[in-house]
Order: structure tokens, then C-alpha cells, then sequence
């Protein structure tokens, strides 16, 4: 027998896997640098030719333009700096109580949509197939252009206990104003905070031991309306209403929720809750049946299977679906653009863009924004989604 | 979408590389067989597309004006219409090769934004229009009033302004389309609108009862309104710019599109070189030689274009004011041609 040892060939290294990895690797990496440095460049070149300003010094010179409405005090006087602030918090605005207004009622919805009445589900199945179906922009326009257009004027205006107005102008409410002492109904409800924790650690610990249980809910409520409300009798009532009275043209004084925000939001919340509805009701089909049984067998009722049995389960389907939802909906909200509402693409990418002419540095300022809310929804929806998610043991 | 627009054009301006060398704005054009014109998105008298889709209106007519100076056919126009916010954008970016859309001149638009100004087609103020039965007559009297407003304007600037130089009260509404602006006055949305006067006017006649509204006596602000092309390409510049003093000169000549071609036999030498008769002036821009006739025979000179689309032949019925020429009390003057 003669035995053949090979040599072992070395393949050419072109061959060789590992080099082949870093290789494609780098020359992605060195093609993406290059075409960003070319774009930069290229920029640069085309602003020093057509003569146009870059940077972001405009930030700090005046605007010279006012905001209809602005949750930071501001005036034509500020900086542009400040209209980003303004136009910032205005977008932030919408979007958080859209989020509020499109989650509970999609939830009502989506439940009535598994109803046994009859009428109940064919009513939550109609509403969902009409909202998710319209263009969200038209929606934006029925609103504001058909419905609040029909509104009376400020002379004419509907008036409720002389505290309340609405009119084409918007919804005149009045306005809080704290009184000293008003700190003493602060620190009642804080109190009462504290108990409520104290409270439901006690109720959860008598209830894992004696198997009690105790009525927390209403406890809680008790002690967080009735503590303060004592402080603020005992205070001597230190709040004081500023009625919106109408003076001139307007209605001065209180506050208003003028009737561009009012439509942008009620739009956003109608139309996102519509696709939260359907999110809910395959959430809930997706916990068996069984499990319903099971739990009413053991003798707990119906709200307390929802509560405990239902919802934590289906709560780990919903989640997920829902952070693309509320990112939709703060994305959607920059159609505010189109009817008027001071938002960040409207005040920031568009009116401040115009008149400084730097387009590059507002859309980048702005892009980074929209990117950063985003990720933030996004981060915070799946800390969440950790916590409900099935804990493997 | 506007925004869409706005994103569009900024991509353009971060990657277009154009050619540096001048009178390359005009190689392209005479490339592409027609001019790309930046127009308003619904002004009459100014531009306004009727129900066919065809403009009309004095920034109209000032981009037919260059077509037939290029080409020798006032119809190789290809109108673009821009809100307020996008038109610079537009403009930098290459979208538009001139803007023609009741644009003020101002400081920072010549020197920060990199476009440069050709001349003036209208001499305009910004003024208010209200509804009658709030009583108000003057724009003093507007302290606490909802103004409508064009976003992106300088309208927006110099209300604000007012009313703090004033110390009123101003609660503003800022739309993209001025047609928005007008609903939302009819609607009661908002007191009153704030624009150019030429432009209170215009949107007058588009509400249900024009005569219910008046525009107030006071004019806060100098508006010259005329046409732009970017910075960067000089040839370019000369021919937008003298394209519109043609059409003054004209008209201070007593030139018009009727009678052009009998003027071509006129002893008068000023009418002479305009019209390419005698001397080399058309050709020194680097097109045909008799441009300047063929313009004001296409379109006619500066007062026939006024009074077809703002003044007395026109449902809008401005008078002159401003806008007449030098000798008769206005402003508007043309340098010679020689």
C-alpha cells in the first residue's frame, strides 16, 4: 500500500472567506464616504455659486413673524431659534393627545367591535371601515373646511353658563389662575399619591397572605380627589376662574383651542383609532377562548377576566402593532401644514425656510426631529412591550 | 404636497451639479425648446389658469415676453405654479429658469438667497380687505383682530411689524394658498386678510359678494414685485432684465402690437435700433436681432399688458398709480437702447 500524504494547497486568497468578508465590507464602507463627501462638497459648491448664506447662525437673528399659537411665550421679536421651540412643542401637542384620544378610542372600539349586541358590532365595524378608508388628508379638510366652518360668530357665539364659548374662532374655555395657597392642595395631592402607593402594597401583601382582597380602586379615588379638595376648602378656594369675555373683534382672556388644532387633532385621533381598533380586536381573538371559560369557571367575573386573564395576554399581540401606530399618527400630523396649524413642517420647514432661505439646514433640523421622535416612541414602546412580554422560565 | 415639493427641490440643490459657465441657463433652455416659468398658484390678473388649463395675466405675460425674445414664439413657455413657500426653493434649485410670481424685492432675497432681481412689473403696497359690516375704516382700528395671511411672505413680516410698531394685538393665520386666506375671510374665520393691494383686489372679485368687502386706506409697506432669476449667470440676467424694459420703452415710444410692423418704417432712430432696423442691439444679447420687435408684436408693450390683465380693459380695473410710466407721474422707467 503506498499512502499519498497531499500537501496541503493554500487557496488563493481572493478565495479565502474571511478576506473576502472585510474586503466587501471596506468597499462599502469606502463607497458610502466618498458619496458623502461628494454630496457635501457638491453642495458647498452649489451654495458659493448661486451666492445663498449656509449655516446655522439664522437661528439666533429675529423672525419677525407671529405664531397663532404658541405654548412658550413668544413674539415677532424672537429668534428663530425660538420658532423651533414653538413649532416643536405645538407638533409634540397634537401628537401626544392624538395618541391619548386615538388609544382609548380605538380600545372602545375595538371591544365593541367583538360585542354580542348585534347592532354594536355592526356599528364599530362600520366606523372602522369608513375611517381607514378615507385619505386622512380629506378627513383634515371635512373638519376644518366643512364642519367647524359652520360654526357661528364670535357675536353669535354658543355660550354655555357664560364660561364656556364656541364659536368660528375656536373653543374659549377659562382659564385657571392659582392663588397663593394653592401650594397646600399640591402638596394634599402628593400626599395622597404617597398613600395610594402605601395603600396597594398593603392591599396586595394582605391579599397574597389572607387571600382578602381589598377594595383599591375606590380607596385610591377617594383619597385622591377628597385630600386635596379638603386642602383646597380649608385653603380658602385659592383658584380663581379668568372667563374669556368678548372684547372688540375676539373674545379676550381664557384660554382657546383654536379650531385649526381641533380638526388636525380630531382627524389624526379618528382616523388612527380606527386601525387601533382592529389591532385590539385581534389582540383579544388571539387569546383562546378556553382561557375565558376556564377563568369564569373559577368563579371570577367578567371584569376581572378581561383584567387578569384577557388583557396581559392579549396586551403582548397589541403592543408591537401600536408603536407603528402612534409613530404613524406623529408622522400624519405634519398634514397640519395644510389647514394652518402652526406645527414644525408649516412654522419651521416651511415658513421659517422661506424667509431665510436656508432650505438645507431646515429640512435637515427638521428630519433629525421627526427622526428622534420616532426613535424615542419607538424606544420607549419596547421598554414596555419587555415588561408585558411572556416572561420564559 | 408642498412639502413633498420643498424636499424634492432640496435634494436637487444638494446634488445637481449645473454647469459653471455662463449663459449655460439659456444653452439649456434653447436645449429643452421651452422656458420653465415660475407662476402664482391662482391670482387673477397676475396668473391664472381658466378652466382649459391656459394662463393668463401680467407675470404671464412677462415669461411669454422672454419666450418670444428666445424663440421668436411667445407660446414655448412651460408654467410651473409655486405657493410662496416653494418659489425660491424652486428657483435655487434649477425646477423654474425664472420666477415670475408677484415676488417683492428685497435686500435679503438679493444677497442671502442667491437670486437676483430683474426689474420691477409692478409697483405694489400691502393693504388690508375686510367686511364691511364690522364698521372698521382704518387699519388703525384692527387691535385684537384674526388676520389671514400667506405664509412665507413678506406680508407676514410686515404685519407683524405693523401691528407692533401700532402695539395691537395680532392673532395671525398663515395658509400656503391664498385661496385658503379668501375662504377663510368669507367664512369669518378670520377679520381680515392682509396682501398686496394688486392682489386685495384680485381676490376681491373671486368672493361670493365682492361688495360686501372694502380694502382699507392705509399701505404699509413698498412691495416692488417683478420678476427673478438666479444668481450666477449674467447672460442670463441681461436678457430677463431687458426683455421687460423693451416692453416700457415701447410703450413710451408708442410702440404696440398693432402697430410694430408700420413703426419698423419710422424716422425716429430710438425706434429704429429697438426694433432691429438699424444697429446691431438684438444681437449683442446673443439672439436674433429683431427680439425686441417680435416681443411687442407677440405681447405686446408694459401699458397694453397692464390694461389687458389689471387696468381698465380687465374685470380687476386698477388704475395706473405707480405703474405709469416716468413722464406721466409713475415710475416706471426703462434705460434706452443704444
Amino acid at each position: 500500500m503506498t499512502e499519498f500524504s497531499v500537501p496541503p494547497v493554500k487557496p488563493p486568497f481572493w478565495n479565502n472567506p474571511q478576506f473576502r468578508a472585510i474586503f466587501f465590507q471596506a468597499a462599502a464602507l469606502v463607497a458610502t464616504v466618498a458619496f458623502g463627501l461628494y454630496i457635501f462638497e457638491n453642495t458647498q459648491d452649489n451654495l458659493r455659486r448661486l451666492g445663498i448664506a449656509s449655516g446655522f447662525g439664522f437661528l439666533s437673528s429675529p423672525a419677525g413673524f407671529d405664531i397663532i399659537q404658541t405654548l412658550v411665550p413668544y413674539s415677532a421679536a424672537s429668534s428663530y431659534g425660538q420658532v423651533f421651540w414653538v413649532a416643536l412643542l405645538n407638533t409634540l401637542l397634537v401628537s401626544a393627545l392624538g395618541i391619548v384620544f386615538a388609544t382609548l378610542l380605538g380600545f372602545i372600539i375595538g371591544v365593541a367591535r367583538l360585542s354580542k349586541n348585534w347592532l354594536i358590532a355592526k356599528l364599530a365595524l362600520a366606523y372602522i371601515e369608513i375611517f381607514r378608508n378615507i385619505p386622512l388628508l380629506l378627513q383634515i379638510f371635512f373638519w376644518y373646511f366643512a364642519v367647524l366652518r359652520a360654526m357661528p360668530a364670535p357675536r353669535q357665539s354658543l355660550n354655555l353658563g357664560d364660561a364656556f364659548f364656541l364659536n368660528i374662532r375656536g373653543l374659549y374655555l377659562p382659564a385657571l389662575q392659582f392663588q397663593p395657597g394653592f401650594g397646600w392642595v399640591l402638596t394634599a395631592l402628593g400626599a395622597a399619591i404617597v398613600l395610594v402607593i402605601v395603600m396597594r402594597r398593603w392591599a396586595r401583601r394582605r391579599q397574597m397572605t389572607t387571600g382578602q382582597p381589598f377594595p383599591v380602586l375606590s380607596t385610591s379615588l377617594a383619597l385622591l380627589i377628597g385630600l386635596p379638595l379638603i386642602a383646597f376648602w380649608l385653603a380658602d378656594a385659592p383658584l380663581h376662574w379668568q372667563v374669556p369675555e368678548l372684547q372688540g373683534f375676539n373674545f379676550r382672556g381664557g384660554l382657546v383651542i383654536i379650531p385649526e388644532m381641533a380638526s388636525l387633532l380630531l382627524a389624526l385621533s379618528i382616523y388612527t383609532a380606527a386601525f387601533i381598533a382592529e389591532i385590539v380586536r385581534a389582540g383579544i381573538q388571539a387569546v383562546s377562548h378556553g382561557q375565558t371559560e376556564a377563568s369564569l369557571s373559577l368563579g371570577l367575573n367578567f371584569g376581572m377576566t378581561l383584567r387578569l386573564i384577557i388583557l396581559p395576554q392579549a396586551l403582548r399581540v397589541i403592543i408591537p402593532p401600536m408603536t407603528n401606530q402612534y409613530l404613524n399618527l406623529t408622522k400624519n400630523s405634519s398634514l397640519a401644514a395644510a389647514i394652518g396649524y402652526p406645527d414644525l413642517v408649516a412654522t419651521f420647514a416651511g415658513t421659517t425656510l422661506n424667509q431665510t432661505g436656508q432650505a438645507i439646514e431646515c429640512i435637515a433640523i427638521t428630519m433629525a426631529v421627526y427622526l428622534t421622535i420616532s426613535l424615542l416612541i419607538s424606544f420607549i414602546m419596547n421598554e414596555y412591550n419587555r415588561r408585558v412580554a411572556l416572561v420564559e422560565r | 404636497m408642498n412639502e413633498f415639493k420643498t424636499l424634492t427641490t432640496t435634494i436637487l440643490l444638494l446634488t445637481v451639479t449645473s454647469a459653471v459657465h455662463a449663459g449655460a441657463t439659456l444653452d439649456a433652455i434653447k436645449k429643452n425648446g421651452f422656458i420653465k416659468c415660475g407662476v402664482s398658484d391662482g391670482l387673477p390678473g397676475f396668473s391664472y389658469a381658466d378652466e382649459k388649463g391656459s394662463y393668463s395675466g401680467i407675470d404671464v405675460d412677462v415669461c411669454r415676453a422672454i419666450a418670444a425674445a428666445v424663440f421668436g414664439d411667445a407660446a414655448k413657455v412651460k408654467f410651473i405654479p409655486l405657493t410662496a413657500k416653494e418659489r425660491l426653493t424652486a428657483l435655487q434649485s434649477g425646477e423654474v429658469d425664472v420666477l415670475s410670481r408677484n415676488t417683492t424685492w428685497t435686500s435679503s432675497r438679493d444677497s442671502a438667497q442667491g437670486v437676483n432681481f430683474t426689474g420691477v412689473t409692478y409697483y405694489d403696497g400691502q393693504g388690508f380687505l375686510i367686511n364691511k359690516k364690522l364698521g372698521v375704516k382704518s387699519a388703525k382700528q384692527l387691535d385684537g383682530a384674526t388676520v389671514c395671511v400667506q405664509a412665507g411672505t413678506t406680508t407676514e413680516l410686515n404685519l407683524s411689524d405693523y401691528f407692533r410698531a401700532n402695539k395691537m394685538k395680532l392673532t395671525p393665520i398663515s395658509y400656503d394658498k391664498s385661496d385658503e386666506s379668501a375662504k377663510s375671510l368669507e367664512a369669518g374665520r378670520c377679520d381680515v386678510l392682509t396682501s398686496d393691494q394688486s392682489q386685495l383686489y384680485a381676490q376681491r372679485i373671486k368672493l361670493a359678494a365682492p361688495d360686501d368687502y372694502i380694502v382699507l386706506p392705509e399701505v404699509i409697506s413698498k412691495e416692488p414685485l417683478g420678476p427673478v432669476v438666479r444668481h450666477g449667470d449674467d447672460d442670463w440676467f441681461d436678457i430677463v432684465k431687458w426683455t421687460l424694459f423693451v416692453m416700457v420703452n415701447a410703450e413710451e415710444m408708442g410702440v404696440n402690437s398693432k402697430n410694430v410692423e408700420e413703426m419698423k418704417k419710422s424716422t425716429n432712430p430710438d425706434v429704429k435700433r429697438m426694433l432691429g432696423v438699424e444697429g446691431d442691439r438684438g444681437k449683442d444679447f446673443g439672439l436674433a436681432n429683431d427680439w425686441m420687435a417680435v416681443v411687442i408684436k407677440q405681447v405686446g408693450n408694459y401699458g397694453e399688458v397692464f390694461d389687458r390683465n389689471v387696468g381698465a380693459g380687465s374685470p380687476l380695473k386698477i388704475e395706473r398709480g405707480l405703474n405709469a410710466l416716468w413722464n406721466q407721474g409713475g415710475l416706471q422707467y426703462a434705460p434706452p437702447i443704444r
